[in-house]
């Protein structure tokens, strides 16, 4: 520990701080531009200019490492001169166009102007015209406001993993360009907009919708992969306009995915908004009431056993407990699955389908290992926590088969399953490793666990792992990559085929059901026969254009809900916007459902669902359940990493204009990387 | 100074020749192993050297990927130097300085030579297509200016006139004299010594 002083404060900061973080540390607050904490250090902004005793100049705080007996201090005359003087400079070609600036109101430059600078410019001479750059359909450049800050370059090249950005020309003539202005091609690409301190980078979207205090606020969930990112949704009136992230170092730092913040304009488009009821083969829009008495007939008719449910990849978890009373209590049928694959999934402890190592502690892996995964497509920000590992431990990586750029260099090793049995049978050098390394993370994506060894793959390498001491209570190296934002959710609530089997998608092929539910299901695979349909969700997509009943509900931002992540961590996302139209929230279509065909609320309000989902979810987590694990045999095949079309996973991607321009101008660049 | 402009006009292919390949690859060998990108300025000036003194964007691409590195690292490296030109300039090559002691003994007249004899414009080729010019920064002969290079040479203590027959000269296919205009050997005073007098071997 250091002792330093500053502004008469004594502090004490560890080694290796530098003399901003101690004099934030002592509560100066100190202003900055080019300073990130998440960024390496530049120094070229000269903006956290502080005077320290013995120096003859100001020092820029941030580049500089503290040290024993440092006596700073960050308010006197001399550090307002040099303040104000670097803010002449800053300003001296910054064009004078907040009131057209989409930046207005969160500027960075804006607000230390305010407190730091002068409040006039002896700049008479001409300002710099710097031509725009083209940096793809989500980044809007006005490169004339940039002042070098170099943040994007560094996020790019650092974080991003994808070098791409840089500065050509020097001094004055200084300009950020992507290589000839190439769109970025990376999934974390929009973070750069909000690491800007200046409107050059600005969300292109976004463009003039609207100015942030105008916007409500509401710090929610994400959905759009299992990660559970925290964001900000900002909303003006029903309209989500845009996507933030907010900070929480446990899950995505403060970066989101590109999916995350800009799938938001699909929440505008193809929304169900009005109960549809199919008369004559055609859909025709029609009152909750008889949407309801359609379903509660067709339901009374129906055989229970010969009804079934099946949930969505965006469902929340207070929807997937109602539709589980529904079906146990209402209709008194077991057929509720919230798998859309034959996956094998081992519910006997909630650790068998979590991704156990998790999110932040994969940054002190020392060996990693991808199984039939892709996790810069499947989980943008834990691939971005696996490079920053990489680049901090040099850690290797190794994946069964070739699954293109991941952002660092991986080892390729052969995809058939064979490579596992020999690991397993300590007959691969890799057996040897996962021995010595004491934190190894095996990541089986969902592509390993639809083969036909599946349970083979899954339970001989768990055992395997058991014997070599790596699960344990301070380390489990076994981790599942769920895809969507409700897998682990409804697996917690064991919402899946008895023993999870795959009996109900089974019949769900052979068409032995009457009546199918789809809860926001979209991605089922079979071909619809006699069966009578009824989808509740909020898009019109696949599950709908063959649904008989539509009842409309709602999206993430549209109802407040629980989901789990892939590391099992329950979080809540909050309501920012309402419905649109007639449609409803979820749980409350599935309530009132129930009362038309029981004459009986399943609730009498949302708190006494919360009450009793919270309370199933604390006894079922934490006992064993009775799973007794299937015969199971070896099969020699390959492990094929599923593709994903990364844009368009879900419905509110699919539904969104920005992620098929994103996805169309992905396609026009035949290869990934910096090869074109 | 503004920043280059890349050329519209672009060879598809760029590599090195048998004997430029070799040198990389000795230069390469200067750096510890890893650090084969710290090369990257004496490959662009043999690459510049090999193309008739310009840099087109297929060499900073091979030698992106000759020493493994993004091509936007390249590219910085090729803009921010003012010695790498990204355009085609002529087989007779002015750089002009004008930076303040040239500028102060007329390098402007020198310029406004260029303009009238060679191009209008900066980097744009003659009608003969055999000479073009540029204003560069400190060409570090301060005490002979105002000067210009010429190719691999100097040519200082100019004035417009004397500009003017060296450029009639090049014409011509005849390379002048390099070195100073006024008569001087390299930057002795004009005149006679004026100090260190005493000192013979001075």
């Amino acid at each position: 520990m250091l002792k330093l002083k500053v502004n008469d404060i004594d502090v004490e900061v560890e080694e290796g701080t530098t003399v901003l973080q101690a004099c934030e540390q002592a509560g100066a607050e100190i202003p900055r531009f080019c300073y990130h904490e998440k960024l390496s250090i530049a120094g070229n902004c000269r903006m956290c200019l502080v005077e320290m005793e013995k120096s003859p100049k100001p020092i820029a705080s941030c580049a500089m490492p503290a040290a024993e007996g440092m006596v700073l201090k960050t308010n006197t005359e001399k550090v307002k001169k040099a303040r104000k003087g670097v803010m002449e400079f800053l300003l001296a070609n910054h064009p004078l166009d907040c009131p057209v600036c989409d930046q207005g109101g969160e500027c960075d430059l804006q607000d230390q102007s305010m407190y730091y600078g002068i409040d006039k410019s002896r700049f008479k001479e001409n300002k710099r015209y710097v031509p725009e750059k083209y940096m793809g359909p989500l980044i809007k450049t006005q490169m004339t406001r940039c002042i070098h800050c170099t943040r994007c370059i560094r996020f790019a090249t650092e974080v991003a993993g994808v070098p791409e950005l840089g500065a050509i020309g020097r001094g004055e003539n200084m300009q950020i360009t992507t290589y000839l202005e190439k769109a970025m091609e990376s999934e974390l690409s929009a973070n750069v907009i909000d690491l800007c301190p200046v409107g050059a980078l600005t969300s292109k979207p976004y463009v003039f919708e609207a100015r942030p205090w105008e916007l409500k606020k509401t710090e929610t969930i994400d959905v759009m992969d299992a990660v559970g990112s925290n964001i900000r949704v900002d909303t003006y009136g029903w309209e989500v306009k845009r996507v933030l992230p907010r900070i929480n170092e446990e899950i995505n730092e403060e970066w989101i995915s590109d999916k995350t913040r800009y799938a938001c304009d699909g929440l505008k488009n193809q929304r169900l908004d009005t109960p549809y009821v199919k008369i004559n083969n055609k859909l025709k829009p029609s009152s909750w009431d008889e949407a309801f008495k359609a379903v509660s007939e067709r339901i009374s008719i129906t055989k229970s056993e010969k009804i079934a449910g099946f949930i969505g990849d965006m469902t929340n978890m207070e929807t997937i407990y109602a539709a589980k009373d529904f079906f146990e209590k209402t209709i008194k049928s077991e057929n509720l699955e919230s798998r859309y694959e034959k996956l094998y999934i081992n519910t006997n402890v909630r650790s068998n389908y979590l991704f156990n190592s998790s999110i932040e502690g994969i940054e002190k892996s020392d060996l990693i290992i991808l199984i039939g995964t892709n996790p810069r497509f499947e989980a943008t920000i834990l691939n971005s926590r696996i490079r920053k590992n990489y680049l901090k431990n040099m850690t290797e990586i190794i994946s069964l088969g070739d699954v293109g750029d991941l952002t660092y260099p991986y080892k390729v090793i052969s995809n058939n399953t064979d490579t596992i049995k020999n690991i397993i049978d300590n007959k691969h050098e890799i057996s040897e490793k996962i021995k010595k390394s004491k934190y190894p993370s095996i990541i089986f994506g969902q592509s390993v666990l639809k083969l036909k060894s599946a349970t083979y793959i899954f339970e001989e390498f768990k055992n395997y792992l058991l014997e070599n001491d790596k699960i344990s209570d301070d380390w489990n190296a076994l981790n599942i990559l769920s895809k969507n934002s409700s897998t682990v959710g409804s697996y917690d609530l064991n919402v899946l085929s008895k023993n999870s089997s795959y009996e109900i998608l089974d019949k769900l092929e052979n068409n032995n059901f009457e009546i199918l539910i789809l809860f926001g299901q979209d991605n089922l695979n079979f071909e619809k026969k006699n069966e009578f349909i009824i989808y509740i969700g909020s898009h019109g997509d696949k599950g709908a254009s063959i649904a008989d009943v539509i009842l409309p509900g709602a999206t993430y931002t549209e109802q407040d809900g629980y989901f789990t992540n892939l590391e099992g961590k329950l979080q809540k996302a909050y309501k920012a916007s309402y419905p649109p139209g007639e449609a409803k929230e979820d749980w409350q279509i599935i309530n009132e459902l129930s009362s038309f065909i029981k004459r009986k609320n399943l609730y009498k309000n949302k708190n006494q669902l919360i009450d009793s989902l919270i309370n199933y979810l604390n006894i079922n987590n934490k006992k064993e359940s009775d799973f007794d694990v299937p015969e199971y045999n070896f099969k020699s095949e390959k492990i094929i990493t599923e593709k994903i079309d990364y844009y368009h996973s879900n419905v509110i991607a699919r539904a969104s204009k920005t992620m098929s321009e994103c996805k169309n101008i992905r396609m026009s660049l035949p290869k990934t990387g910096t090869d074109n | 100074m503004a920043v280059k402009k890349i050329s519209k006009i672009q060879p598809e292919k760029f590599e090195f020749s048998k004997k430029n390949k070799e040198t990389a690859d000795s230069i390469i060998k200067n750096y510890p192993s890893g650090k084969q990108q710290s090369a990257v300025m004496s490959l662009l000036y043999l690459a510049q050297k090999q193309n008739d003194n310009w840099i087109p964007l297929s060499a900073m691409k091979y030698i992106a990927k000759y020493l493994d590195m993004p091509y936007i690292k390249v590219y910085e490296v090729a803009t921010f130097y003012s010695m790498y030109n990204l355009t085609p300039v002529g087989k007779y090559f002015f750089q002009v300085c004008t930076t303040t002691p040239c500028m102060l003994r007329g390098a402007y007249n020198l310029v406004d030579v260029c303009k009238r004899k060679i191009s209008e414009e900066e980097n744009r080729l003659s009608e003969d297509g055999k000479t073009s010019w540029l204003e560069v920064e400190c060409l570090g002969a301060c005490v002979n200016a105002p000067m210009l290079q010429l190719n691999e040479d100097y040519y200082e203590d100019l004035d417009a006139t004397k500009l003017e027959q060296i450029i009639d000269k090049i014409s011509n296919d005849e390379v002048p004299q390099p070195g100073s205009y006024r008569g001087r050997l390299s930057s002795e005073p004009e005149n006679t010594r004026k100090t260190l007098i005493g000192n013979k071997n001075a």
